[in-house]
C-alpha cells in the first residue's frame, strides 16, 4: 500500500502523498514543520490545528482542508484519518485503511504528555512508518515535571545572581513548552517569531501564559533577570548580546549528552525534546503489533537493526525529513 | 556528593571563565574540608589507582540493560565517553543514596583488596542509587581520569580568589607530593608545608610567539638569544644533597634520566636549573623519536642508556642557595648558571649557548638553519627580564621555525569525544604510494567549528561504513597538515612518522590529484 518514491511517501491505491518533500497534487501533511510541510503542494490535508501554521508559513492562498483527530475521509477507496502524535500543537499520525489493511504513518511524535498537544494515541496496524530520531539507548527523559523543576530551579538561581534567564527552543513546539513550565516563576518575554505562532495556538484555543513580544533590535533593558525565549537562529547572533545579564540555555534532545551541551556552550542545557526517546519509540512500536515497521530519519541504521534483533521486522528506509544540522536546531 | 555534582555540572556546561569560578567558590563554601582536597586532588591529577576494570564496568552495564554489545559500542561511540555512556544507558535509579565525596572515595579505595563480586554488588549498588549525573560522577571516581571542565589554571586562578592569595603562591603550594591524609585543605593552600618539600619545583617561565618585527624589539644587545630545542623541559632541584627531577608535566622523571641524577648528586651547591633533556650522540642533538624511546619506562637498560643517551642543556638559574632567584634579572641569573657550571663541569649537562650577533638581520639565517642541528627555532629573551609564572607577554618570546607541510586527502573520520562528540572531528589523512593511498597522520585540530560541520556533513554524505566509530570517506577533501618533524618508523604504514601534525587549512582548491607522494616526503627526512 506504501511506496517510498523520490518525492516522498506514497499511498498507491490513494494517490497521494504523505509529507512529500516535492511538489505533488495531494499531500497529507502530519504536522507543521519545515521539514515535513513544505511549499508547492496543490492541495494540503492537515489537522484543523495545522491549518493556520501552514497557512502562516507557506502561504494564506493554498488549497487546504483541515480535519478533526479521528474524523475520516475517504480518498480513491482509502480510509484517511488523523490521530493524536503528541509532538506539536496538530500534529498526527496518518491511518489509511484499504481493503482491511491498515498503515500508519506517524510522521514526528513523542509519547510525553506536554500539557499542550494531544497526547499521542498508539494504533494497531498492519505497517508503521517511524521516526528515529533518537533511537539510540542513551536517550530517555526527564518527566514533564521533573524537566520543568529543573529548569523553574535554574531561573530562580539566576534570579538569585542577578541573571536575565534565557532560553533558546524551536518556535513551533518547544517555545509554548517552556512557557508553560515557567509560567508564574517570573515574567515572560518571547521573541516576536515565537509570538507569531503563540497566535496559532490561541486561534485554536490553547490557552498560554502571559507574555511580552520583544524585538531584540529595539531597547530590551525591562527584561532584566526576567525570562526570554527566543528561537535557535538567534542563539549565535550579536544582537542576543544586547540582553542584559544573559545566562543562556538549549532546550533540545541532544542535551541529553555532555559532548553536545558542551559544543553548544551554552550555561545550561535541558533534555527536553517532542520527539520520543528510546524507551517512547519501542513502546509505541510493540504497541502497533505492526508486521513491518519502517524507520525514517534519525538514528535508522542502528534502530532497525535492533529492532530486527529483537524480532520485530524492519526495514530502514531514507527520507530527506530533518538532515542532523537542522535537527540540532529544531528538536 | 551533591555539591560536587553540582559543581562539576555547572563547569562542565558553561564556557564563560566567570561562572565556572564563581561555581567553585559556591562550593568551597558548601563543602566539607575533606571534599575539597579531594577535589583538588582530582583536578591536579593525585587520583587513586583504578581498582576496577573499563572491561568489567562495561559487562556489567550490557548485563544491567540487557542490551546487545554492538548498541552498547554504538551508544558509545555517539556519547564519547565510557562513563557517561553507562550512567545514561542504565535505567532510572530508584533510591538516592547520599554519601560525601570523601565517603565514596574511602569507598572505591577500599576496593583494592575486594573481590571481583564485591567490586561488582557494590558498583551496581551505586548505579541503582544515584541520578544520571551523579552517576556520571562515581564512574568517574572509578576510573581516576578526571578531567571535567576546568583547566588547573583556572582552578587555581578560582583558589586564589577564594583565598585572596596570589595564583603562583597558590600553584607552588599545590603543586608537588603531597597525599591526602597528611594535609588539610586551608593548610596546603596556605602553603604551610611548602617549606618542609625539598622536591617542590617551580611554575616554568613559558615564551610567546613572535609577533613583531624584530627590529620593534629594540637593541639586539640587549637580549639574550639561544636556540629553542625539542626535548623536554626539566627542572633540575638539588636541595641537601637529594636531587629531583621534573618535566614541565610535573612529573617527577628523576629515575627515568639515570645519567642526570647521578651527576647531579656529585655537583656542588644547591640550586634549582631550568632546562632541556635532549638526546645527543657524538655532540649531535637527536630528534624527538629519539627521546620517546627512553620515555615512559619502567626499567631503564644498559642497553638503551647506551643506544640513547641524555644530556641536559640548561636555560635558567631559579634558585640559588635556598634563595628564589626568579626576581632577579635574566643577567644576573646566566651569571650564577654559568659560575655554577665553571664549578661542575661534566660533560652530560651544559649551557644553553648564547647566540650573539651585532644585528638582527644576522639572526635570520641562524633560524633558518636551526633544523639542520633538530633545534626547533630561537628564543630571545629580554636581560632584565624576570623569571616569570606562565607566561608574560614582552619578556621572552620564541621564535619557531616554518612548520613543514604537505598536502593530504582525508580517508577516515570519526566522532571525536567530549565537547566534541557531536561532530566529526578526528581525521585520518593519507598521501599517494604509486597508483594507492596510504595514511600518513591523524589529525584533530586546526579547523574552525564551522569547517568541522561542513567537513561532517561531508562525512554524513560520503560515508562508506555505517558501524562503528569510524567513517571510511570517499577520498575527496584535501588538506595541508603542518608538523615539526619527521622520522622514519617501522610502526606507520607509510614508513615515516610526523610530529606535531596538524591541519594548517582546507586546501578547498585542490583535489586529490594533487597531493603529495610518500616518496616525495621521505625526503624531507635528513
Amino acid at each position: 500500500m506504501l511506496q517510498f518514491r523520490q518525492e516522498g511517501i506514497y499511498c498507491i491505491p490513494g494517490n497521494f502523498f504523505i509529507d512529500p518533500w516535492q511538489p505533488v497534487d495531494f499531500a497529507v501533511v502530519t504536522h507543521g514543520h519545515a521539514d515535513h510541510a513544505r511549499w508547492g503542494m496543490k492541495n494540503y490535508l492537515c489537522h484543523h490545528f495545522t491549518v493556520p501554521i501552514l497557512k502562516s508559513r507557506i502561504g494564506i492562498d493554498i488549497s487546504v482542508q483541515g480535519l478533526s483527530y479521528h474524523e475520516s475521509i475517504h480518498i480513491n477507496g482509502v480510509k484517511v484519518s488523523l490521530h493524536p502524535a503528541g509532538h506539536i500543537i496538530g500534529s498526527a499520525q496518518i491511518r489509511m485503511e484499504y481493503k482491511g489493511k491498515v498503515c500508519v504513518v506517524s510522521g514526528d511524535y513523542k509519547t510525553q504528555n506536554d500539557g499542550l498537544s494531544a497526547p499521542f494515541e498508539s494504533i494497531k496496524c498492519h505497517e508503521f512508518v517511524s521516526e528515529s530520531t533518537f533511537g539510540l539507548p542513551i536517550y530517555h527523559w526527564l518527566s514533564v515535571e521533573q524537566q520543568n523543576q529543573h529548569m523553574q530551579n535554574w531561573v530562580l538561581q539566576n534570579q538569585t545572581n542577578g541573571k536575565t534567564s534565557v532560553f533558546i527552543g524551536y518556535s513551533l513546539g518547544k517555545a509554548q513548552r517552556i512557557m508553560k513550565a515557567l509560567v508564574g516563576i517570573a515574567p515572560l518575554h518571547v521573541h516576536y517569531s515565537i509570538a507569531k505562532l503563540n497566535q496559532a495556538y490561541e486561534s485554536v484555543g490553547v490557552k498560554l501564559p502571559p507574555y511580552n513580544i520583544i524585538n531584540l533590535q529595539e531597547d530590551i533593558k525591562q527584561v532584566d533577570t526576567h525570562i526570554v525565549i527566543v528561537p535557535p537562529a538567534l542563539a549565535d547572533s550579536k544582537v542576543i548580546h544586547k540582553i542584559p545579564h544573559m545566562a543562556n540555555a538549549i532546550c533540545s534532545g541532544w542535551m541529553q549528552v555532555r559532548g553536545s551541551r558542551r559544543w553548544r556552550s551554552a550555561d545550561a542545557g535541558f533534555a527536553i525534546s517532542d520527539h520520543a526517546d528510546w524507551q517512547g519509540l519501542l513502546d509505541v512500536i510493540k504497541a502497533t503489533e505492526a508486521e513491518k515497521v519502517y524507520i525514517t530519519h534519525g538514528q535508522t541504521a542502528v534502530f532497525t537493526k535492533y529492532l530486527n534483533e529483537i524480532g520485530i521486522l524492519a526495514e530502514e528506509v531514507r527520507t530527506v525529513f530533518g538532515n542532523e544540522e537542522e535537527e540540532l536546531e529544531k528538536t | 556528593m551533591r555539591a560536587f555534582a553540582t559543581l562539576i555540572n555547572a563547569l562542565d556546561s558553561t564556557n564563560k571563565t566567570n561562572l565556572k569560578l564563581e561555581a567553585i567558590d559556591r562550593f568551597l563554601l558548601e563543602a566539607d574540608n575533606d571534599d575539597k582536597l579531594w577535589f583538588l586532588a582530582l583536578f591536579t591529577g593525585k587520583r587513586p589507582k583504578r581498582n576496577i576494570n573499563t572491561t568489567l564496568m562495561k559487562q556489567w552495564a550490557i548485563e544491567v540493560t540487557g542490551i546487545p554489545e554492538w548498541l552498547f559500542q554504538e551508544s558509545y561511540a555517539a556519547v564519547g565517553d565510557l562513563g557517561e555512556t553507562i550512567a545514561l544507558i542504565l535505567p532510572q535509579a530508584h533510591h538516592y543514596v547520599d554519601r560525601t565525596l570523601t565517603a565514596w572515595m574511602n569507598r572505591i579505595i577500599a576496593l583494592k583488596d575486594s573481590t571481583e563480586a564485591e567490586k561488582k554488588e557494590f558498583v551496581l549498588q551505586a548505579w541503582n542509587n544515584l541520578p544520571t549525573t551523579e552517576r556520571f560522577i562515581f564512574n568517574k571516581l572509578l576510573g581516576g581520569s578526571f578531567r571535567l571542565g576546568v583547566s588547573s589554571k583556572t582552578l587555581i586562578n578560582a583558589l586564589a580568589r577564594h583565598y585572596q592569595m596570589d595564583a603562583s603562591t597558590v600553584t607552588h603550594s599545590v603543586m608537588g607530593d603531597w597525599k591526602m591524609g597528611e594535609v588539610t585543605f586551608e593548610n596546603l593552600i596556605k602553603g604551610h608545608y611548602t617549606d618542609t618539600q625539598l622536591s617542590k619545583p617551580y611554575p616554568f617561565c613559558l615564551a610567546y610567539p613572535l609577533e613583531k618585527d624584530l627590529n620593534e624589539l629594540g637593541d639586539v644587545k640587549d637580549w639574550q638569544i639561544e636556540y629553542k630545542w625539542d626535548g623536554i623541559r626539566g627542572q633540575f632541584i638539588k636541595r641537601d644533597n637529594e636531587v629531583f627531577i621534573w618535566s614541565r608535566g610535573e612529573e617527577l622523571v628523576t629515575d627515568q634520566f639515570p645519567e642526570i641524577r647521578d651527576i647531579l648528586r656529585q655537583w656542588q651547591g644547591n640550586f634549582v636549573i631550568d632546562g632541556e633533556i635532549l638526546v645527543v650522540k657524538e655532540q649531535e642533538v637527536m630528534n624527538f623519536s629519539a627521546l620517546q624511546k627512553r620515555l615512559n619506562r619502567k626499567t631503564i637498560s644498559k642497553k638503551l642508556l647506551e643506544e640513547f643517551p641524555v644530556q641536559v642543556y640548561a636555560y635558567d638559574l631559579m634558585e640559588w642557595e635556598g634563595d628564589d632567584w626568579r626576581q632577579k634579572s635574566m643577567l644576573e641569573r646566566r651569571q650564577q648558571l654559568e659560575a655554577l657550571f665553571f664549578l661542575n663541569p661534566s660533560p652530560h649537562l651544559h649551557l644553553s649557548k648564547v647566540i650573539t650577533i651585532d644585528h638582527w638581520e644576522a639572526l635570520k639565517s641562524i633560524r633558518e638553519n636551526a633544523r639542520s642541528i633538530n633545534s626547533e627555532g630561537i628564543m630571545l629573551k629580554h636581560k632584565v627580564s624576570l623569571y616569570h609564572t606562565g607566561r608574560k607577554k614582552g619578556d621572552w618570546w620564541k621564535w619557531k621555525i616554518d612548520p613543514l607541510t604537505i598536502d593530504a586527502v582525508l580517508i577516515y573520520a570519526q566522532k571525536g569525544s567530549g565537547r566534541r562528540s557531536a561532530y566529526y572531528t578526528d581525521y585520518t589523512f593519507a598521501v599517494r604510494h604509486g597508483e594507492h593511498l596510504v595514511t600518513i597522520a591523524k589529525a584533530y585540530s586546526g579547523l574552525t567549528d564551522k569547517e568541522i560541520k561542513e567537513v561532517s556533513r561531508f562525512v554524513n554524505k560520503n560515508a562508506l561504513e555505517k558501524f562503528g566509530p569510524v567513517r571510511t570517506v570517499k577520498p575527496e577533501l584535501v588538506f595541508e597538515i603542518a608538523f615539526e618533524g619527521i622520522a622514519f618508523s617501522n610502526r606507520h604504514k607509510s614508513g615515516v612518522a610526523l610530529r606535531f601534525p596538524r591541519i594548517a587549512r582546507w586546501r578547498t582548491d585542490k583535489t586529490v590529484a594533487d597531493i603529495d607522494d610518500i616518496e616525495e616526503i621521505k625526503k624531507m627526512i635528513h
